[in-house]
């Protein structure tokens, strides 16, 4: 079994979930309570790495991160290195491709709040930022957990983003999904299953977590 | 009700003539992606059948008929899977043969400053060369052997930090095309295709730095079109077909030349 594999997913997926709740934050407050017309072109770029295949995010990442396109030229110009092949790509690529599932269940949340709660810390003068903090956000704690919990998950299991643009070097790229795949191709299935029965419990006991925080099975 | 059985015996023909001409599944390595488009192209137009090509790593091919797919003839990258088929019962012994020998190309992208004819594979150590693609030696038959090339050379020590491997040697070539990494140990069959042919330069690395990568084709014992699957493969023997591989860079198979 591969631990550097695998303690590369788990810190690339603590990252990139803590990164998105910064983010998706403020992102999903804003999908939840703005009254933009087009509103729904944003909710439909948040959403599109749902039901984009992995190849087609990978591919336009590649393309992105390469000395050709601005973007890239950018990032060579600042830090002397491409954006592809390293840690830092890896979680770029992850935040876009994750995205949906930390601001969905956030923005579900916050839109399920009673209103008139907010409205009460309006009345009494409490400004919209101590409002978010002290009301909406821990009557949404749940759907901030899943969020979470989720993108965590997602990322964990990630596999064809980061093949399109990793280049598999070991501590660096090589993700669990990776070694296995990696594992499989060389034909070592009893190293493949140990590590992809491990992959399946974890997944399995952090998607309970989700589901056992939504039930309130322990109360908080 | 009697449309209804018109309409039914018309479907029925339909799909009689639809199948009429034979049908074979070809899976094979993606370092003949252009070779055996054209040689199907040419045996379908000769014997009015048809082929269907897949395309991919050896090692997904090799697992999938272990499982049971149902590929008619099975092109690997390699002599190792088809041989590991025939051992296992899955694909007929007598059936198997090495088709051609792949070589390997140093591979920098058009507008790369460094000249590969003059510096071959000293370009590996130019300080503007960050990353170097090439496929993964674990699996990949020509990762292998860009490994073994670089150790012969004495290189491999001083650029294994940059390398980065692409899952088959087309995605190593795509790491290169792309001009995320400087420098790709690509196939030859890869260089010469039409998609990359002008969007870089090529040096050959010497043969004899690196064991030949031998390939091999099987028809597995669960092909459902034996007969088709033999026409092919002896088509594929035939001079002309020889040719089309030749001209992707595959040496023809040893002892034949």
């Amino acid at each position: 079994m591969s631990w550097q594999a695998l303690a590369l997913s788990v810190k690339l997926a603590a990252v990139v979930s803590a990164v998105l709740c910064m983010i998706g934050l403020p992102i999903a407050y804003w999908i939840a309570y703005s009254r933009w017309r087009w509103k729904f072109l944003v909710e439909s770029v948040v959403a599109l790495p749902l039901v984009l295949p992995p190849t087609v995010l990978g591919f336009y990442l590649l393309v992105a991160m390469g000395p050709r396109s601005p973007l890239g030229r950018l990032w060579l110009r600042a830090f002397g290195h491409t954006l592809s092949f390293t840690f830092e790509g890896l979680v770029v690529a992850s935040l876009i491709y994750s995205l949906p599932f930390t601001v969905q269940p956030f923005a579900a949340a916050f839109r399920s709040v009673d209103q008139q709660l907010v409205q009460a810390s309006a009345t009494l003068g409490v400004s919209r930022l101590r409002t978010f903090v002290r009301v909406i956000v821990p009557l949404s704690y749940a759907g901030i957990i899943t969020g979470l919990v989720l993108s965590f998950a997602h990322t964990l299991g990630e596999f064809g983003v980061v093949l399109m643009v990793g280049g598999n070097i070991p501590g660096v790229t090589r993700t669990v999904s990776i070694d296995i795949y990696d594992q499989v191709q060389s034909l070592n299935y009893v190293a493949a299953n140990q590590t992809a029965l491990l992959l399946l419990a974890v997944s399995f006991l952090t998607l309970s977590v989700v589901y056992a925080v939504n039930r309130k099975v322990w109360a908080l | 009700m009697k449309t209804w059985r018109i309409g039914a015996l018309l479907w029925l023909i339909s799909i009689l003539a639809w199948s009429a001409p034979g049908e074979i599944t070809v899976a094979a390595a993606s370092d003949l992606t252009f070779a055996l488009t054209e040689i199907a192209h040419r045996f379908e137009q000769k014997t009015g059948n048809h082929v269907k090509l897949a395309f991919g790593s050896s090692g997904n091919f090799f697992a999938q008929i272990q499982n049971g797919a149902s590929f008619d003839v099975f092109f690997s990258a390699d002599v190792e899977y088809p041989r590991k088929l025939t051992v296992g019962g899955l694909a007929a012994a007598p059936t198997l043969w090495v088709y051609g020998t792949g070589r390997i190309v140093l591979w920098a992208p058009a507008g790369s400053s460094l000249d590969l004819k003059k510096m071959g594979m000293r370009a590996l150590l130019d300080p503007s060369v960050q990353e170097i693609a090439i496929a993964n030696p674990a699996h990949a038959p020509y990762g292998r052997a860009a490994v073994a090339a670089l150790q012969s050379s004495r290189l491999y020590e001083q650029v294994r930090d940059k390398l980065v491997l692409g899952e088959n040697i087309s995605q190593a070539a795509q790491f290169v095309e792309s001009g995320n990494a400087q420098l790709g140990i690509l196939a030859l069959s890869l260089a010469l295709a039409p998609t990359l042919k002008d969007k870089g330069t090529y040096w050959e690395i010497p043969t004899d730095s690196y064991p030949p990568i031998e390939q091999a084709a099987v028809i597995p014992t669960a092909a459902p079109n034996q007969a088709l699957a033999r026409a092919f493969l002896d088509y594929v023997r035939t001079p002309e077909a020889q040719a089309i591989l030749r001209q992707y860079g595959f040496q023809p198979p040893p002892g034949k030349r």
